[in-house]
């Protein structure tokens, strides 16, 4: 099954910024209840947008969702110190968002993740910036799974961002990260791929069907995973039924279950 | 007679042959290189760039022009003299420090080019001190700073605070953006400008300098 990590609970969307500076607990817990309904499998909750407040904000919004979620959550910080306090909270096992290969960030996330049981994602980025090819993608793939392997987190628990780049500005940055995600699925089988997606569409019209008929594509190359807004209706719908197609659903069950609820519709 | 409206037509409509041969033409007529630079080239990127921000044109579309321009300036550089080619004005451009993300730069670097000024792209992850050095360094009257992340978003202000310490505030003005950045917080930081999109980044600058 594809796992959705929502993608709503970031300070930096201004709705949510104003409820958590108003101490709107209402606001953000029917937001995560929507989101839960809709089918996320993850909730991410980013802190990050009201500089010099990240931990406090951070601690309220997982007092906040804690009591109401039937989901795991998504631990959405550079900081090492928030997370440590943020995995503390938590109830089931989080995911963590995000390592990646930048000296500064991997550094402090090393220590942090060292002996943790969480699923972790990691992002194909380091120093030199964006990767420019697919073999790229996948060196810096290979070195993060091996990195977080020894420190105890198995290549289950690892969930890669290839870094989806946007094809306005080079028509080939579609085919360089599919090929990416097949290299790096048939090195590591069980290794999850997820990211974002819209970046895909960045600087042209109609981005939303782009952004869906992407997602058809990266599914076939391997991807199980992505960090988007679950109560987007039509990406949903296309995902699910892309699972079923991939025989990811019996009977068709969870598919025939959105049609009748009307949450999937040609 | 050379009809510079054909000319800009060409470049909007992404024909970069057609715009090679009508540069070549009006060449073989006699017209100054600076006339064909400017009043063909130049203003017809300027409605680009117009388009761009009004959402009629897109990136790949700007790219493509830009490529198609960047041909004829090749013709006619060797023709310019060197006051004419480098009036635009001198601009700085780079990613502030902690920050990797260089696609929004480029395109804002690639339209003020096409509006005629010289610019300078420095790069990504840039520190508050190479920025002043890279301004003494090149007699900057603009530098451009980048940002697409909330958490580099204060090394914007550290860099105009090194600007501003190094002596130089008087000589520069200070642009910035990003997809995080809004002109509330450009006020807040004391920049002199904001642009959403690289369109009305490149129209800016050259009101800056005018």
């Amino acid at each position: 099954m594809f796992e959705v990590i929502g993608e709503r609970i970031n300070t930096s969307r201004k709705k949510v910024q104003e409820a958590v500076a108003s101490k709107d607990a209402q606001y953000i817990i029917e937001d995560v209840q929507k989101q839960q309904e809709a089918g996320a499998t993850y909730i991410d909750v980013n802190a990050g947008a009201r500089i010099g407040y990240e931990t406090q904000d951070m601690q309220w919004l997982l007092n906040t969702i804690q009591p109401i979620a039937t989901v795991p959550l998504t631990l959405d910080s550079p900081d090492p110190a928030v997370l440590e306090m943020a995995f503390q909270m938590v109830e089931k096992t989080p995911m963590i968002n995000s390592i990646s290969l930048e000296k500064e960030r991997f550094d402090a996330m090393i220590p942090f993740l060292d002996g943790k049981d969480c699923k972790v994602i990691a992002l194909c980025m380091d120093d030199s910036g964006m990767p420019g090819s697919a073999d790229d993608i996948i060196a810096r793939a290979d070195t993060l799974v091996k990195e977080l392997n020894t420190i105890g987190i198995g290549t289950e628990s690892i969930y890669i961002d290839p870094l989806v780049q946007p094809i306005s500005t080079d028509s080939n940055k579609g085919v360089m990260v599919l090929d990416a995600v097949r290299g790096i699925k048939t090195k590591y089988p069980e290794v999850h791929i997820t990211g974002g997606l819209s970046n895909i569409s960045y600087g042209l019209p109609q981005r939303k069907i782009i952004n869906r008929t992407f997602v058809t594509l990266m599914m076939g190359a391997g991807m199980d995973s992505a960090i988007i807004d679950p109560l987007d209706e039509k990406i949903m719908g296309t995902i699910r039924t892309s699972d079923m197609l991939m025989s990811h659903d019996d009977f068709c069950m969870n598919y025939l279950k959105g049609v009748r609820a009307g949450t999937i519709f040609s | 007679m050379t009809d510079f409206n054909t000319m800009q037509d060409a470049l909007i409509n992404c024909d970069p042959d057609k715009l090679v041969g009508l540069v070549n033409a009006a060449l073989a007529e006699n017209v100054p290189a600076v006339d064909i630079l400017n009043k063909g080239l130049i203003a017809g990127m300027d409605i680009v760039g117009d388009k761009m921000e009004n959402g009629d044109m897109f990136i790949p579309e700007v790219l493509m022009a830009a490529k198609a321009m960047g041909e004829c300036v090749i013709i006619l550089k060797p023709l310019l003299g060197e006051d004419e080619s480098t009036r635009g004005g001198n601009v700085i451009i780079g990613t502030v420090k902690g920050d990797l993300h260089d696609i929004g730069k480029n395109l804002v670097s690639m339209m003020m080019e096409s509006a005629g000024m010289t610019v300078h792209n420095i790069g990504v992850d840039i520190g508050p001190e190479d920025f002043v050095t890279q301004i003494k360094e090149k007699n900057a009257q603009i530098v451009c700073l980048s940002a697409l992340l909330t958490t580099t978003m204060p090394m914007m202000k550290q860099t105009i605070d090194a600007i501003v310490e190094a002596g130089l505030r008087d000589q520069v003005k200070v642009m910035v953006g990003g997809a995080p950045v809004t002109q509330a917080f450009a006020d807040e930081i004391g920049a002199d400008g904001f642009a959403p999109d690289a369109g009305s980044a490149a129209r800016f600058a050259k009101i800056l300098v005018a």
